[in-house]
């Protein structure tokens, strides 16, 4: 009774994103008490502890694996995860029945406890990872799995794990089996080398999926699989292309007699929306992938671009000057019944749609200042996240609770200084982290929650 | 309106004072430009720090000659933008006529007119805006006798800066629209 309780208040107190209180972030900082939690070490008998050593040169992948889980979940705020040296009872007793009193000793409310077995199948090396998730008060076991993989798959499952804890203890879907793509940045201000690259949501496992030589922008995952779409300076001809990044695969998006950019997916993934400029003028198109038909959808001799689908496909954001300024707009996705709905001060840039459907994202310039924030779809409601010197681009994790962006730094009077760095920030607006990278980066897309 | 112009051109004369003194010892004079605006510039130097940001900017767009460079000998290669604008001031209109007529006496060669935006914005806007200053430029070209088959318009957005710094001056020597010879 007491652990439902304790479910419930937990849920309580994500609760407040949702609604739309003018967030004031300094006032209410610091009124969210993260659940306490214990992630003991998985535990790895002598063998498959020599074996795994064998396979991925690492000692004890039970420990690394926790650490996985435990990197996650602190990074969001909403845990507290226990220093692993005050536990008291072995990771493998542990697994099979944790002393509860032990844990509720070190205040502990969760605990996390795993098994490694190294497998072999058909003459090739697995391993079985086994994890169970006990709720401390109430004294029982509250979910559990088990898993066979390939070895060097085993980040991922600590992200799997992860997915399942936050999944059962705020009633959300996870984030954490995500990538996330960007532009990594090299080289003086004036002179910068891009290129596209991925890596895990946690910053692991990045790699470079172009060399540098053309300016690349603005990534956009496929919400349905493995596809990218962004804009290359290839050959000095400014294109929207499509890659694929399994097989490193790319080509033009469709035939267009202009510069072609911002591009973004449909949500059925079967469509690009993107701008077409010509003779001065930037209109916003879509390009039906399957068909090759492509159709203009605005028509005004105004800047129109940076458009984004609703999660049912039925409306389109997109940023427009046509009053004399930049604002936030939507349409039906067939270009008709145009309306504007940012009318705050300042100027506004970007929008993105939530996956959830209720909320916009936006970029704001006001006084000289850049700021994220979200507004309901009829531009009722607004809130800023964050203010900075320079920040843009939006991009929502897949459950819709976190914001990435990318922030640049201003230079000082010789013009030194200058980086451009990738941040989060709940959509609460409290939990703002600086998103490691091996390089500077910018242009941030999180993809959708991976496959099996 | 003219009065509300004239504080906002107080207040950034002020503003960027300081600026200007910090700067005053890197601002290098090119000494291939035309003879009078060498001349401009010396004077620029030795005038007050006020004085001094009066002969680089109005309003916001750049009238400096530092980062010009030329098409060909006596023809500037770029002209500059006010924030969010593509409108082509009298200088700028100045410059594109004598780039027209050198290209009507050089009926050989092509050009690529390059579109720019101050750092000052989002992306993507920024790439339409530099499209849009380039076809400013361009069309003001053609006006001039200058067939479009022989210019081709590119947008870098904010991507290409020539002034690394985070202050109102530099940013208006990156609203630019230069012409390039193609070939």
């Amino acid at each position: 009774m007491r652990n439902k309780l304790l479910l419930f208040i937990f849920c309580f107190i994500l609760k407040p994103s949702i609604s739309y209180s003018v967030v004031e972030i300094d006032i209410t900082r610091g009124n969210l008490d993260p659940l306490p939690i214990s992630i003991s070490p998985f535990f790895t008998d002598n063998n498959s502890e020599k074996i795994i050593k064998k396979n991925l040169d690492i000692d004890n992948l039970g420990l690394e694996i926790s650490k996985v889980i435990e990197n996650n979940l602190r990074k969001t705020g909403l845990f507290d995860t226990l220093d692993k040296e005050a536990f008291l009872q072995k990771p493998d007793i542990a697994h099979l029945k944790p002393r509860f009193e032990d844990w509720a000793l070190i205040k502990s409310q969760v605990l996390i406890t795993g098994k490694v077995t190294s497998k072999i199948i058909n003459e090739k090396d697995y391993i079985r990872i086994e994890f169970k998730l006990w709720d401390v008060l109430g004294a029982k076991m509250i979910d559990g799995f088990s898993l066979t993989t390939v070895p060097t798959n085993w980040r991922r499952v600590g992200h799997k794990i992860s997915d399942k804890v936050y999944e059962r203890l705020t009633g959300e879907s996870g984030y954490f089996d995500t990538r996330i793509i960007y532009v990594a940045e090299e080289g003086p201000k004036t002179q910068r080398v891009k290129k596209l690259a991925i890596m895990d949501q946690d910053g692991f496992n990045t790699k470079y999926l172009t060399l540098g030589n053309e300016l690349v922008l603005t990534p956009r995952f496929n919400p349905t699989n493995q596809m990218v779409t962004y804009l290359s300076y290839f050959r000095n001809m400014p294109r929207v292309y499509l890659l694929n990044i399994e097989t490193g695969k790319q080509q033009v998006v469709g035939d267009f007699p202009g510069m072609t950019f911002a591009p973004r997916f449909s949500p059925d993934g079967k469509k690009i929306i993107m701008s077409l400029a010509k003779d001065g003028n930037s209109e916003i198109w879509v390009r039906n992938l399957e068909t090759n038909i492509q159709e203009k959808l605005t028509d005004h001799p105004s800047i129109d671009t940076s458009p984004s689908y609703s999660p049912d496909g039925k409306y389109i954001t997109f940023n427009s000057d046509r009053s004399g300024y930049q604002q936030i707009y939507v349409m039906r996705s067939d270009g008709s019944k145009v309306k504007r709905i940012s009318f705050g001060k300042g100027i506004y840039g970007t929008p993105v749609w939530s996956p959830r459907g209720d909320l916009i994202a936006f970029t704001k310039l006001h006084k000289g200042k850049f700021f994220i924030g979200v507004m309901r779809t009829d531009g009722t409601g607004e809130r800023l996240l964050t203010e900075n010197f320079y920040q843009e681009a939006p991009s929502w994790s897949p459950n819709g609770r976190i914001i990435i962006f990318y922030r640049e730094t201003k230079t000082d009077e010789k013009g030194q200084g200058f980086s451009a760095k990738l941040w989060s920030i709940d959509l609460t607006g409290y939990n703002e982290r600086l998103v490691l990278t091996e390089t500077d980066a910018s242009d941030p897309s999180w993809s959708s929650l991976l496959g099996n | 309106m003219n009065l509300s112009k004239i504080l906002k051109n107080a207040f950034l004369v002020v503003i960027f004072g300081l600026i200007v003194t910090a700067c005053a010892t890197k601002k290098s004079v090119k000494t291939t430009t035309e003879s009078s605006t060498t001349t401009k510039a010396a004077e620029t130097q030795k005038a007050d720090p006020i004085e001094k940001l009066d002969a680089l900017m109005q309003g916001d767009v750049y009238i400096g000659s530092d980062t010009v460079g030329e098409l060909a000998s006596g023809v500037p290669d770029r002209v500059f933008f006010a924030t969010n604008e593509t409108i082509l001031t009298t200088a700028s209109r100045e410059t594109l006529r004598k780039q027209a007529a050198w290209l009507r006496q050089n009926s050989d060669v092509t050009v690529v007119v390059e579109g720019h935006a101050d750092e000052r914005g989002t992306r993507e806007y920024n790439l339409a805006l530099g499209e849009r200053r380039a076809n400013a430029a361009k069309d003001y070209l053609m006006t001039y006798g200058v067939s479009s088959d022989r210019i081709k318009v590119l947008s870098y957005g904010k991507e290409r800066p020539v002034d690394s710094g985070s202050n109102p001056l530099s940013w208006s020597k990156n609203r630019r629209s230069v012409t390039v010879k193609a070939n």
